[in-house]
């Protein structure tokens, strides 16, 4: 554990002053140890209170301080400051409206997230039981389980950046998690959201997805099921 | 008071599990796309062996066409090359403006040109190949 000087360069934004957005940069003392959350939290408390952007837990858990790190898509409150390097820039993610600073508008987002209706539908009532699933059945969404919503895949893709109609990665993750679970029903509903010209043809395959999870979700694979499942009707 | 368990249904509705999403247009044309991308592949590379690496290309001239188009194969073959790769390319320039071209009318605009501009060539390439004098 080391004390560091960190230059951050962080783009800002705010729309009661500024026209377009620029870059300000800040030295801020940490340890390597430290997070990048840690850093803006030292340029908010100490340097420039005006500075803003989202974070809840700060552990990686809920999702909310995803932003452009030295580039990629990444968790602030994930990424060391020993891992990105002294240098550090950086920006809100990109393919949503800034509304100040890092803070995007995030509700196009979880609208399309709401689209592909993330939830179990089940018409029978199970009784005073749980609805019993063996360990086979669940392995099969185990992965599309881990998405905790914030947008850093959807934001990482060069096809949402141009067409904010495709409903994007994060929200067809999601739609696997339930497409796979042998205790839904809706199945077809969903991949019928997903077959349309905003769904899962959108995909180019480009990776992006993948590369930006910050819970490591193999987002391609999960969207190339379902592209399957509707060619083949195999779920 | 005991707390009872509801009845069961005794007829579940039917499993929408089983619904079959219909296949429609974008579908059939993502499929496309994988299935003429790899015959695609193929054709391309018989094609550039043959002229490019078998053949010095600076002395493709007419007798060469001539000699290969006798065959009526070959004439098949690079049709197919063509129809594949025009629709192939755009398949994929209409997705890219379906992207990237947001006002409607300059939409519509782009694609209308493309399309026709796809038509002429296909047009004129299917003419060419089989209206070429047999040798």
């Amino acid at each position: 554990m080391a004390v560091v000087d960190v230059e951050l360069k962080i783009k800002r934004y705010n729309p009661e002053q500024d026209k377009k957005p620029h870059w300000e940069t800040y030295e801020v003392r940490v340890e390597d140890t430290d997070r990048v959350v840690d850093a803006l939290h030292e340029v908010k408390w100490h340097h420039d209170g005006t500075l803003s952007f989202r974070r809840s837990c700060v552990h990686g858990v809920c999702g909310s301080d995803a932003m452009v790190i030295n580039g990629s898509n990444a968790l602030a409150c994930v990424l060391l400051v020993k891992d990105v390097g002294t240098n550090i820039t950086v920006e809100p993610i990109r393919g949503l409206r800034v509304i100040k600073d890092l803070v995007v508008d995030m509700e196009p987002f979880f609208d399309q997230y709401k689209s592909v209706l993330p939830y179990l539908i089940n018409s029978t009532d199970p009784g005073y039981e749980e609805r019993r699933q063996s360990p086979e059945d669940r392995e099969r969404f185990d992965d599309t389980t881990k998405c905790i919503l914030c947008a850093a895949c959807t934001t990482s893709c060069p096809i949402y950046w141009g067409n904010e109609s495709y409903v994007g990665p994060a929200a067809i993750v999601n739609a696997h998690r339930f497409i796979f679970d042998s205790r839904d029903e809706a199945a077809g509903d969903r991949l019928d959201i997903l077959n349309q010209r905003s769904g899962v043809w959108r995909c180019r395959t480009a990776f992006s997805c993948t590369e930006a999870c910050p819970r490591d979700i193999k987002i391609t694979q999960a969207i190339q099921e379902v592209k399957r499942a509707i060619l083949y009707n195999r779920i | 008071m005991a707390i009872r368990a509801p009845e069961k249904e005794p007829t579940p509705p039917p499993s929408l599990r089983a619904q079959r999403p219909r296949p429609n247009f974008e579908t059939w044309s993502w499929f496309f796309m994988r299935i003429s991308g790899l015959v695609l592949l193929f054709l391309a590379l018989i094609h550039f062996t043959l002229t490019h690496i078998m053949h010095d290309v600076v002395k493709t001239n007419y007798n060469f066409v001539a000699h290969r188009w006798h065959n009526l194969g070959w004439r098949i073959f690079d049709w197919s090359l063509l129809a594949l790769a025009l629709a192939h390319g755009l398949n994929g320039l209409r997705l890219i403006v379906d992207d990237y071209v947001r006002r409607p009318g300059r939409r519509a605009a782009t694609k209308a040109t493309l399309y026709m501009l796809t038509g002429v060539l296909f047009a004129y390439g299917t003419m060419v190949i089989f209206t070429f004098p047999r040798a």
